[in-house]
């Protein structure tokens, strides 16, 4: 657990020196947001109708643009190297940069959420739902992404790569997250697509380092 | 050599089955499209546009046989690290791939007639797509690396990362399309299938299976060929 | 790529892969680390197959990276490593590379010998059994190089092992070296 401890604690402190790179996220999160009432109009109904969607999509394409770091720098500087030969477990050092990773992006993206929902008009009732999903939501989308991000470490156009390979496994996530907002929006109960993000969660915690690891290990040879 | 055993006792074995697979083809072919064109009756809802589906259908399932195939072989290539096994995976992934397509392109054609647009969310035509984005994945991964062998060992796990996650994407879809869209009036493949469709439609996917195999074996045999001339280079290269 | 290449180390003892670029002493250096899964043939440790999970917690290994992180400490990198790898005494292997004066400076502004020697700090950190170090006296000074011998002869001198490759002179005395061109073996 210490390695674990240690791995996230570095991850944060290179962040927190690296100041703007978390911001970056959050400021591409808004800007690409508060594109939308250019192209479909800044009619409030229209667009309160398209918010929560356009949210989760925003949030989804902020987590994966700042996901192919995630191992990259490792790699480059061979700390990955090092990592792999630690003898910790390498699930655990994977689980330490994906928590890493979820706390200098996901959170900071909540914080911002209801700036970008007010952008476009959302009805301010509608947080909780927004929130709650994406709390649940943004940290399977993290664990996915390490696992496009170890196979395409050292691919020729690493980044276009990583988007073709966990933007469809990202569409369950999508379509529950957005789902809870759109059924919390007509008056339905929203628990139940929040409960499948939950299970998605829980199947993604136990299967997902696994995956990242040995896509991680295979990279390194 | 032993890396060149398996792959030699398969080319024996894939030259003794090609014959077979190609009059197998023709043969279930010709007799299913025929039956599909000319022996079934049209549907008494669609029509004739029916007869689509007996591309469509075959299609569709042609493109989720040939991923799970894939997957199985690249679970084996991974723990077993047995040669043919990755060299399927890549000979298999575009023919999967154009199947898929090819699913998508007849449900688009029947859906013009019978919807009135060339595209609609449909549950079972969205999956479909979806299944098409995870081929391209699978094939760029591929071909992305200058290390053939780094790409076969990615596209590998990155297959079986897909198939698990094939039936969450379908419930996922599924549960959106009653979310978002009124129960449509006719829904892809019809609501229950007619004997008489039932003949053409399995003829027509014996077919497709034999066509596979006939491709899979044509592009496995190329594989082998082009690696044996590469590593034949490097030797004379020094 | 390699053939026909067998070879056992001693406790105390030490083995210099030469060759010529190319020639694959950073994959041989890569395979016995088993970051390598190695295409046919076996590891053995003490005449039984390798087991990885013993076998990395018993290797150091400094490969051509220097696996340091600009925005961090000279001591930082260090006491993440010892921390990572489950403890291990961070001064002392400051004290034994030189770099008491420079362990509160960032990385960033390290010389090239500065990071290489913070590089093979680590190994002193704690001991392990096998060393393996990929070029370990490049960009050092003469004064680095002679702290890095000096820190070999301590280690074998506690029966540990070292596996290294080099350019040209190798920094220690009395070692095997295998000639991966000519795939040969000799003593000096």
């Amino acid at each position: 657990m210490s390695a674990f401890a240690a791995l996230l604690r570095r991850d944060l402190r290179l962040t927190l020196r690296n100041g703007g790179d978390a911001l970056m996220v959050v400021a591409f999160f808004i800007v690409a947001g508060a594109l939308f009432p250019f192209g479909v109009g800044a009619e409030p109904a229209v667009l309160a109708r398209i918010a929560p969607g356009l949210v989760w999509v925003m949030a989804l394409l902020s987590v994966l643009l700042s996901l192919d770091r995630l191992f990259q720098s490792d790699y480059e500087d061979g700390s990955l190297d090092q990592i792999l030969l630690s003898p910790q477990p390498l699930t655990l050092a994977v689980a330490a940069k994906i928590a890493a990773h979820w706390l200098v992006t996901a959170v900071p993206l909540m914080i911002a959420a209801p700036v970008l929902a007010l952008l476009l008009s959302l009805d301010p009732a509608l947080l909780p739902p927004l929130l709650l999903g994406m709390l649940l939501g943004t940290p399977t989308l993290a664990i996915l992404g390490a696992i496009g991000a170890a196979l395409s470490l050292g691919a020729r156009r690493g980044g276009v790569l990583l988007s073709l390979l966990v933007l469809p496994l990202y569409i369950p996530v999508l379509v529950f997250g957005a789902g809870a907002v759109a059924a919390a929006a007509a008056g339905e109960p929203f628990q139940a697509p929040l409960m499948a993000l939950g299970a998605f969660l829980l199947a993604a915690l136990a299967l997902g380092p696994w995956a990242a690891a040995a896509s991680l290990r295979q990279a390194a040879q | 050599m032993h890396r060149f055993a398996n792959p030699n006792r398969f080319l024996r074995l894939a030259r003794a089955v090609f014959p077979w697979a190609v009059g197998a083809t023709v043969a279930l072919l010709g007799t299913g499209l025929y039956y599909a064109l000319f022996a079934s009756p049209p549907d008494y809802q669609q029509g004739e546009t029916v007869r689509i589906m007996y591309v469509h259908v075959p299609s569709a399932w042609m493109a989720m046989f040939v991923y799970a195939a894939i997957a199985v072989a690249s679970a084996s290539a991974l723990i077993w690290k047995h040669p043919l096994a990755d060299i399927f995976a890549r000979a298999a992934s575009p023919i999967g791939a154009a199947f898929t397509l090819l699913a998508l392109v007849t449900g688009s054609l029947w859906g013009k007639p019978m919807w009135g647009a060339w595209w609609v969310w449909d549950a079972r035509l969205t999956s479909v797509l979806i299944l098409f984005f995870l081929y391209l994945g699978h094939m760029a991964l591929l071909n992305a690396f200058d290390d053939p062998a780094r790409g076969q060992r990615a596209a590998a796990i990155l297959a079986l990362v897909g198939v698990v996650n094939l039936p969450v994407i379908k419930f996922s879809v599924d549960w959106w399309n009653t979310l978002h869209q009124p129960a449509s009036v006719v829904r892809m493949g019809g609501p229950s299938i007619h004997p008489d469709m039932l003949t053409p439609l399995l003829l027509m996917a014996a077919g497709f299976t034999a066509y596979f195999v006939v491709t899979v074996i044509v592009r496995i045999e190329a594989e082998i060929l082009a690696r044996r001339v590469r590593a034949h280079r490097l030797m004379q290269g020094g | 790529m390699f053939r026909a290449l067998e070879f056992a180390l001693r406790p105390g003892g030490a083995l210099v892969l030469a060759g010529r670029n190319g020639a694959g002493k950073t994959s041989l250096l890569r395979l016995m680390a088993g970051l390598l899964p190695p295409a046919d043939g076996t590891l053995e440790w003490n005449a039984a197959p390798l087991d990885p999970d013993a076998h990395r917690a018993r290797l150091r290994y400094v490969g051509h990276a220097d696996a340091l992180k600009a925005a961090l400490t000279v001591r930082e990198n260090l006491s993440f490593w010892s921390a990572f790898d489950g403890g291990g005494d961070v001064d002392a292997a400051l004290a034994g590379f030189g770099l008491s004066a420079q362990a509160e400076a960032p990385a960033r502004f390290l010389s090239a010998g500065q990071r290489r020697r913070t590089a093979l700090a680590r190994l002193l950190l704690a001991p392990r059994a096998l060393w393996l170090l990929d070029e370990p006296g490049a960009s050092l000074d003469a004064a680095g190089t002679e702290t890095l011998s000096r820190a070999i002869e301590a280690h074998r001198a506690k029966g540990g092992m070292v596996v290294l490759s080099a350019h040209g002179t190798p920094p220690l005395a009395g070692y095997d070296t295998l000639d991966i061109d000519a795939l040969s073996m000799s003593t000096s």
